[in-house]
This record gives structure tokens, sequence and C-alpha cells, in this order.
């Protein structure tokens, strides 16, 4: 059997914003993707971390305006495909035709893996647009194998290019992954993509889980940026997706290149799993949910894990991030009236 | 129209949000319910409504067009119906009170400009998320100046119905255009959640204003004012978290607790939505009597 060819979408400067507060500038940007296009990536995923039109004082404001991190991005790169992500309720239709309008050339309809129906709008409208439309399924950690698959068709019968199992809370094991991949992979007929975090440490275990299952798109960060503990790193999922002879296109040391001189020198914090980052593959919450809870914590003077916790027990999904604030001020109301 | 002060009204659409509706109509004391127009002979709301002794037809608009006692309908189809209703029921001299977002009349929240459009020929009542945070944007805006308002409606997934889920941008776009017209914000945004947790939750919004002068206690004060004018008409709204003011930034929640009347408590945001309704209907009502000279009960 022929190696199998393994598409590989980076998105250091889309969930990679995550780690920057969506702090990144477009010089940045296009540093970064410039660096990305000559290493061989296929897509390079960029914008806010929660996607086009998120900048907003729930997820926090971005350093520039999406249109201003595309007209950056696509003036240097001239191989990849550029990527953005929608999330239907924070983006809008005409977030995408301005971005159809910068030469970007795949969507991701990211929805709730329990909601998928409401993202049927925006893959018809990344179709009509000419784009690949990916349905992405946040949370995917949140439905059994076989339920996944059953929302995987529906983006599929809306008419997605590609299908994504995401595990936004990083909170799969590799068994997980398999299972859900390998169910969703037997339902639909359009290839099959993994998105990983790395609150358990499993991120990159995970990536190549699911390569085993047969999804044949990955999604990477340099030096493993991404919300909570991060994605599953570029350099090391190319590496070992080498050792295991699939082909990806990508050139190890151009890649690992960008990462150490690039990436590396503008990181604002260790991209490690720490006690709270940890607490939310433990828990199940959303990754992004982790530099919002520090700062609560900080504020209302409570425990980051307590916020998270609690978080996890009213079964908070992707998006919410007022209801940290709203969570921690009840624990330090709770507090003192004790 | 006339009996004992009290107007007739209909309802076009018995769906969750007609049905619900229907409830609160029967215990108006100034609306008198004359008709229940559906599609379906065979549907559940039509039931209902005969059930409570009220006179349905599964012909749609047209008996109620041809019935001149009705003076104020209800319409809970959906925009594309209502956009085709609208001409006929003003053509017909009723007053159209739109639950869609067809978005045909002036955007009204009972707690806010209620009093300018008294003799608007349509009103409509804009996004179940924006009654919901608009009067509180409102109220801050009065006292603090607001140059951004931002919400964030988190919803059960069961309460939200195929039209929300189809046209998710249409409610981010009323929404956000809402907080502008009538909150009186500079610049507006709106995002929506849905939350499939079982139990489900109760509807819940967040108000993030930026604003010019934040003087804590004028905006608590201002705030506190409005959630007691809206609890008049939706008795299950609260405020969760009372305005934070970091900086220039204020940060309000309020949770939203339906009546339960046919739409369990956790649909707050259909609730709403129904309940801000027939409160515009009521004050309709008691306006169309003070012209005609008849007895206000209210």
């Amino acid at each position: 059997m022929l190696p199998k060819r393994i598409q590989i979408i980076d998105m250091t400067l889309r969930d990679g914003s995550h780690s920057f507060d969506h702090q990144y500038t477009p010089g940045q940007m296009a540093a970064i993707s410039k660096g990305l296009d000559e290493a061989g990536v296929d897509y390079i995923e960029i914008g806010h971390g929660d996607g086009l039109g998120a900048s907003s004082l729930q997820y926090g404001l971005s350093a520039a305006k999406d249109a201003e991190y595309l007209q950056s991005v696509s003036a240097v790169v001239e191989r990849a495909k550029i990527c953005v992500l929608l999330i239907p309720g924070i983006g809008i239709k005409e977030d995408l035709e301005m971005a159809k309008g910068y030469g970007v050339r795949a969507a991701k309809i990211a929805c709730l893996v329990t909601e998928v129906d409401i993202g049927q709008q925006h893959i018809e409208l990344a179709k009509s647009l000419g784009l690949e439309a990916i349905g992405f399924m946040m949370m995917s950690h949140l439905l059994e194998p076989d339920k996944v698959a059953v929302q995987a068709k529906l983006f599929a019968d809306y008419g997605a290019d590609i299908v994504y199992v995401v595990d936004s809370a990083g909170a799969l094991l590799p068994v997980d992954v398999k299972a859900r991949i390998t169910r969703v992979i037997e339902t639909v007929n359009i290839p099959v993509g993994f998105h990983a975090h790395n609150n358990l440490g499993c991120a990159v275990g995970n990536a190549l889980a699911a390569v085993e299952a047969g999804a044949t798109y990955i999604d990477v960060a340099l030096c493993g940026l991404g919300a909570g503990a991060g994605n599953a790193q570029s350099e090391a999922v190319v590496a070992s997706l080498m050792k295991m002879g699939y082909i990806t296109g990508v050139d190890l040391y151009k890649i690992s290149d960008v990462a150490q001189d690039i990436a590396r020198p503008l990181l604002r914090r260790p991209q490690e799993i720490d006690r709270a980052a940890l607490m939310l593959g433990y828990s199940g919450v959303y990754s992004s949910f982790l530099l919002h809870t520090y700062r609560a914590a900080e504020k209302f003077g409570v425990d980051a894990r307590d916020i998270l916790v609690e978080l996890g027990r009213r079964k908070t999904v992707g998006g919410q991030e007022d209801m940290i604030v709203d969570v921690a001020f009840e624990l330090s109301q709770r507090r003192a009236s004790k | 129209m006339n009996l004992n002060g009290r107007i007739s009204v209909a309802i076009i659409g018995p769906g969750n949000i007609g049905t619900d509706l229907m409830y609160k109509v029967l215990r108006s004391k100034n609306l008198k319910l004359d008709l229940v127009a559906g599609v379906i002979e065979a549907s559940e709301g039509l039931a209902l409504a005969r059930k409570e002794g009220v006179l349905t037809t599964s012909k749609g608009i047209g008996p109620i067009l041809e019935n001149p006692e009705i003076k104020i309908v209800f319409d809970t189809t959906g925009a594309k119906p209502h956009i085709m209703h609208a001409p006929m029921l003003e053509a017909a001299g009723k007053i159209a009170i739109d639950l869609t977002p067809a978005a045909v009349g002036p955007y009204v929240v009972p707690a806010v400009n209620m009093e300018d459009h008294l003799n608007s020929p349509n009103i409509n009542l804009i996004t179940c998320g924006g009654q919901a945070t608009i009067p509180i944007v409102y109220a801050i805006n009065e006292v603090a100046g607001v140059e951004y308002a931002e919400i964030v409606a988190t919803i059960s997934s069961k309460s939200a119905g195929p039209a929300t889920r189809q046209n998710i941008d249409e409610f981010t776009k009323t929404t956000a255009a809402g907080l502008v017209k009538i909150g009186g914000a500079q610049r507006g945004k709106a995002i929506i959640i849905l939350n499939p947790a079982d139990p489900p939750i109760l509807m819940r919004n967040t108000i993030y204003t930026l604003v010019r002068e934040s003087d804590a206690d004028r905006i608590r004060k201002a705030v506190n004012n409005m959630v007691a004018r809206i609890q008049e008409y939706v008795p299950g709204y609260r405020l969760k978290v009372p305005p934070l003011v970091e900086g220039n930034k204020v940060t309000t929640m309020i949770e939203v607790k339906g009546a339960g009347d046919y739409l369990p408590e956790y649909s707050g945001n259909l609730d709403i939505i129904t309940a801000a309704a027939v409160g515009v209907a009521e004050k309709l009502a008691a306006n169309i009597l003070k012209q005609s000279g008849g007895e206000v009960v209210a």
C-alpha cells in the first residue's frame, strides 16, 4: 500500500491566538504565515481565536480587525490555502463574504457537536462562495461515538467537504478518539479530520491515533500553541507522521525553524499543562476558558480550579465565557456569606 | 369591541409561541381573544384553543380579516408569511403585533419605547434576546452614555426551535440593530449560544457596555428600576449579577424563568417575547379605549 498523504492545517495564527490573548499584530501574522507557507503546510488558519467576528468583550478584543489580518497574510502566502473559522451565533454571513474577498479558500464552520443543524446556513454559504467547507464538531467528548457520527452525517448532508472531530476540552484519550473517528468514517463519504488539545498531555498522541483510525486532516500549531494547554505541536506531529510512513508535504527542518526562530520568541507565557489547564481536560471544560478563568480567579479571590470544576458541573459549553465571571462572582459571594 | 372595556384580539399561528401567548391573553383584563387561526385543522394548538372555549379556524388569515370586531392581531407564523399578512391587516384596519423577525413595523420593547408607537399599524418585537437585554442597555445609556453594547444570550438547546436554528444570523443581526436603535448604544454586537445541558438551563443574558461616565451608583439604580419595570410583565425576569463596573466597562447578567403557561419554565427566551406581546397589546388596548371614550380596565 502506498503511504497515505495527510493534510496539515496549521492554526498557530487562529487557535494559537488564544495564547496571545488575540494580540498578534498583522506583521507577526505575516511573518509566521510566510514561514509556514515555505515549510509546506497545506492550510494556514488565521484570525481571532474564536473565529471571524469574535473580537468582543466576551472573548477578548483582538489587536487588529479580521480584514487587517487577512490582508497582511494574503499578501505573503503563495502556496498554502488560507483558512478561517466561523462559529454560527458569533460570526455572520457578511464576515465570510469579506474573508472570501481576501482570497480565503477554506472555512471551518464550528458548531457544538450537539447543535450541528445551526451550521447548515453557513456551510451552504461557504459552498456558494466557492470555499472548501469544513464541518467542525466542537466538544466532541460530550457525545458517544454513534451520536457523533449522526451529527457528522448532518454536516455531510449540508454539503461539507470535510468533517472534523474536535476535542475542544482536551478531554479525550487515544482510545476515545479512535472510537469517534472510526464511527464517523463508517458513516460519511467525505474526508475526516481531528483537532486536539493538550490538557491531559494527549494532543500529539491523539492526533496520531486519529490518523491510524483513518483521519486524513490534522490540526496543529507551532510550539503547541493554542487554548488551554495548547494544540498538537506542528513540528512533533510532522516528525511522528514521517516516522510512521505518512506523507505530509511539510519540510521538518523548515517547520521546526519557524517554530523556534519566529513563533517561540513571541511567547508570553510557557505553553504547558499547569494545574488549571489539567483541570480543563479532567472536567471536560472548553479550553479557551483558561486565561479568562485566571483573570476572574484573581479579580474575585477564588481558586481557578474551583471555577473550572463548577463550570464542568454546570455543563457549560464553548462560547459561554461569561459564565466564568458568573461562577466566580457566585463563589466569592458564597464565601463571603460563610 | 368595547364590551366591558375589553378589546377583541386574534392570534395567527397556533404553534408553541402562539399557544403560550393564548394562555397569557386569556388572563388579560382588557383583551378578549376572539379567534385563533391556523392552517391545520387537527393541530394541537387549535385543539387547545377550543378546549379553552376560544373560536378557531384552519382557514388562515381570512376569517380574521373578515371580522371587524378584531382590532389587534398577534402574528407568530414566520418572517415570510408576516410580510404577506402585514399589508392585509393594515388594509383591514387591524394593528399587527409581529413576533417574527420580519421587522415590517418599528422595533418595540414595552419597558422602553411603547409610548412612541401607540398609533403604529404594525409593531415588531425584535428577538427574545433583544427583549431581555435592550432595556438594560437603555437604562445604562440614560445615566452613563453607552458607546458600545454587546450582549450574549444563552438559551437551552431544547427551547431553540427550527426557525431559530436555521436563521441564527438573523437573530444576531436584528438583536444588534435593536441595541443601537432602541438601546441607544452607538455600536452594538449580539452573540447567541445554545447549551445542550439536561435538565435544560434557564435563559441567561450577559450585557456588556462601554460607557462614557461610570458612576456605579447611578448605573445600579437605573438597572434596578428597569428590572422592576420588566418584572411587571415578565415575572420571571431577574438580575443575576448586578452591574459590575470596571473602568468604563459595565457587566450585567440577567436570567429569565418562564411562567410555564404552555412552554416549560426553561423556555424563558420564548416566554419573554410572548409576555412582551401581551404587554404591548394591553397598552394598545388601553389607548384604543381611551380614544373611543371607553372605560379603561388595567
